[in-house]
């Protein structure tokens, strides 16, 4: 488990820019501290198109390379019915939060003992996320 | 004074680090052997593990041609920037992309010697935006984007012959300038072809002035001053009471054209040149400039597209500077100057004559004052010499041997280096007066305090570049490294507190707070905002197309697998280029792209980034490719293959990623 860390995910211990210790890398990274998602933040009612449709360009650029639109796992688990097998916010977090996720969240561990490979930071914006996740919800 | 060459072998060092100094240098050096290294040294760059260091040291590599990048106090070096030479592990100067930012007049260039880094400078304190670095033996400037630690400008200087005396900045870096060493015949090529022993007729000098786009960045010569041939050897901006104003030291006034070791070392006193460059600019904004010969190549690097673009410049506007009295003045300056270097309060010049027996102090309000009593010595080659005395804020006497280079702390102090006594000394710029001074081991070319060449030196240590370590560091064959040396300057006396090898050979170097850099970091390129020609937004973008004889493949790399990995139907006489992607949108997630018998090198592409290699079967068969940036667990399983078949065979083109799992 060590040498997975330390092999795909940067140093165990932080080393962002000055003023960030205690902040993982890659969240610094992202250039703005992204809060977790609750359950109360999302406002899921019928599924929007034209968000579901903003949700299926971003995948195709960032996430399919690793997610199948299927059940069965690429590099990443299939996404055929993700959405009723993964809370909304989780599911928003592990885009969003994934440093946060893999070192606190027991289920995002879990999913990387599978994976071995962690799920990229692919800096998506909080509107795009929730995008992918409209988009997840049709499929 | 007797000159006396320091012997090396005459210092020597203990086993438990105390150097003890011989008192080899009687009459230069206090006669009590020194202790150099006291107990807390190592507290005192100690920057423990995931610590940051305070500042960035931007060192030129020499012969290397590169720029590197260390940590102060440390000493740890983090990056050797690819500027001037190609750099097979970044694919630097063989990825179809970058190979522009080497084309030069004489074709493509994959070499250079690099001397002096020169931050980009706002209000005259280095701003942390752009590091220039001179391209000496093909003349040329760099630009390197401290955002990205990339070179992304490159301009080639016409009418130069050895880029020595460059690329110093202005207050605002509206300019960087670029004196010749060599002079030269120039013009049309009847002007050129002439013999050399015809030097004084024909030959001339130049100092250029380049000016960056304060955007983008690009380079573009603004004019050139054409001088009467001698050496440039180094230059600085004026600043305060001196802006406007630029000091190059010249050398071989004598006009030697051989045996220059003994020829240009006749004359008592050479020149420091002041050039009034906010009259040039004024004059060529006239209109009084003139169009002349000065065929140049000016690369760019395009962020957006991810690929160097280059330009054609057929002439450079020029200024005589006996149509333009005003314009240009010589100080006579003691044997063959090298430093040029303005102090802080921009009131004072310090100018070293390698071979002089004491260090010359120039006052610009007196340079001033003798401009108006039109104080002239006499002339040089029609241009006017003010006189010595009129111009001397004053002597500082026996210093040491070999005086080359200045820098200076906030509080009025100059330290010199002394190439011949292998040492640094401090002396008050204004007093004139000795201070302090301390070995180095061995042979210090330059020297830089942070800022120390700037408005606002943030001072604390002065670093030592030396030419030779002899015993200090294990052996590495007949070539040892060279080194740094790091003293701090917080107390009246110098103190060496750390000894760290460098690679190429450092000249000059520049220090700059480190938070003046890091916030400018570029993590990563946008994938939405990238316009390269062959780039794949996505795995459904990824494709092989051929054209003739030539094989494209748009390709895709991602944590952690190739797309397409498995690529059939090229055939022997085919050049196949891969279009490598990085759809990856986080920081330090590079992937690299190698494939077997590639004659150039690897890809090394940043995330976002689409770059080219370009490689060439010359064997019927099953080639492998894989990444060669260790990016995750299963960075082993990155891999592909590529069939090669003969020559008019009808494998069909085909690009493809088999998945054994069901969609």
């Amino acid at each position: 488990m060590i040498l997975v860390l330390g092999a795909c995910g940067g140093p165990s211990e932080p080393s962002g820019p000055p003023g960030t210790s205690g902040t993982p890398p890659d969240a610094a990274a992202g250039g703005s501290a992204k809060g977790l998602v609750t359950a109360a933040d999302l406002n899921l009612g019928g599924i929007d198109q034209d968000m579901a449709e903003k949700g299926k360009t971003t995948y195709d650029v960032k996430c399919q390379a690793c997610h199948s639109l299927g059940e069965n796992r690429v590099v990443g688990p299939g996404w055929k019915g993700i959405t009723q097998r993964r809370e909304p916010a989780w599911i928003m977090n592990m885009i969003l939060n994934i440093d946060v996720m893999l070192t606190d969240d027991p289920e995002a561990q879990k999913l990387l003992e599978q994976c071995l490979v962690r799920m990229p930071n692919q800096n998506l914006s909080n509107d795009e996320a929730r995008q992918v996740l409209e988009y997840m919800r049709t499929l | 004074m007797r000159l006396k060459l320091l012997p090396i072998g005459a210092l020597l060092a203990t086993s438990v680090g105390l150097v003890l100094l011989f008192n080899a240098m009687q009459g230069c050096r206090p006669s009590t052997a020194q202790t150099v290294v006291t107990g807390d040294a190592a507290s005192k760059v100690y920057v423990k593990p995931g610590s940051h260091d305070e500042f960035y040291n931007m060192v030129s590599g020499g012969f290397s041609g590169q720029l590197a990048i260390y940590g102060l106090p440390s000493g740890r070096l983090f990056r050797e920037v690819p500027v001037f030479s190609q750099d097979p592990e970044s694919g630097y100067g063989y990825s179809e992309e970058t190979k522009g930012m080497l084309m030069t007049t004489s074709g493509f260039i994959p070499w250079d010697d690099s001397h002096h880094p020169e931050l980009s400078q706002t209000d005259g304190v280095p701003d942390g935006k752009w590091c220039f670095i001179n391209g000496n033996n093909t003349p040329r400037i760099a630009l390197v984007d401290l955002g990205t630690f990339r070179t992304t400008s490159i301009i080639e200087i016409p009418n130069s012959a050895g880029n020595h005396s460059s690329p110093f900045t202005t207050g605002n870096s509206e300019y960087v300038v670029a004196g010749t060493r060599f002079s030269v015949p120039m013009g049309d090529e009847a002007h050129r072809d002439v013999p050399i022993s015809t030097y004084k007729e024909n030959f001339k000098g130049t100092v250029s002035f380049i000016h960056p786009d304060p955007e983008s960045g690009k380079m573009s010569i603004a004019f050139q001053i054409v001088t009467p041939g001698v050496n440039f050897d180094l230059s600085h901006a004026g600043k305060g009471p001196s802006e406007g104003w630029f000091f190059f030291s010249c050398y071989n006034t004598e006009q030697a054209y051989s045996l220059l070791e003994v020829n240009a070392s006749q004359r008592d006193k050479d020149f420091i040149m002041a050039v009034n460059w906010k009259m040039a600019e004024q004059l060529v904004k006239e209109g009084k400039g003139k169009r002349a010969p000065g065929r140049h190549y000016s690369n760019w690097w395009n962020e957006s597209t991810h690929s160097s673009e280059s330009t054609i410049v057929e002439d450079v506007l020029q200024l005589d500077p006996k149509e333009h009295p005003g314009l240009l003045y010589f100080m006579p300056c003691p044997k063959s100057p090298h430093g040029c270097d303005v102090d802080p309060t921009g009131k004072y010049i310090v100018g070293s004559g390698k071979l002089a027996a004491l260090v010359p102090v120039f006052s610009f309000e007196k340079m001033q004052k003798a401009i108006a009593a039109n104080d002239l010595e006499g002339d040089y080659a029609g241009l006017p010499v003010l006189k010595y005395e009129s111009v001397l804020h004053g002597e500082v006497k026996k210093p040491g041997l070999g005086p080359l280079h200045t820098e200076f702390d906030a509080n009025g102090n100059a330290y010199t280096s002394f190439f011949v006594s292998s040492e640094i000394v401090k002396w008050n710029v204004e007093r004139l007066e000795v201070l302090d001074r301390v070995p180095t081991y061995y042979s210090i070319g330059h020297l830089c305090v942070p800022g120390g060449d700037s408005k606002k030196p943030w001072g604390k240590y002065v670093i030592a570049y030396n030419k030779i370590t002899k015993d200090r560091y294990l052996p590495t064959g007949p070539e040892l490294t060279q080194s740094a040396q790091l003293y701090s300057i917080d107390g009246d006396k110098m103190e060496l507190l750390l000894d760290f090898p460098t690679t190429g050979e450092p000249h000059y170097a520049q220090a700059i707070p480190a938070e003046l850099v890091t916030p400018r970091e570029v993590k990563f390129f946008r994938i939405d905002e990238n316009e390269h020609p062959y780039v794949a937004k996505g795995e459904k973008e990824t494709k092989v197309e051929r054209d003739g004889k030539q094989v494209h493949v748009w390709m895709t790399s991602i944590r952690s697998h190739f797309a397409p990995d498995n690529i059939e139907g090229v055939r022997m006489g085919d050049e196949v280029y891969f279009h490598v992607t990085n759809l990856e949108q986080d920081w330090d997630v590079p992937h690299g792209f190698a494939i077997k018998g590639a004659a150039n090198a690897e890809l090394l592409i940043m995330p976002g980034e689409t770059q080219t290699l370009k490689w060439v079967p010359d064997r019927v068969g099953v080639w492998p490719m894989y990444c060669t940036d260790f990016c995750s667990a299963l960075h082993q399983e990155m891999q592909g293959y590529i069939r090669v078949s003969p020559a008019g065979s009808n494998v069909p083109l085909s690009g493809t990623v088999v998945s054994n799992l069901e969609n």
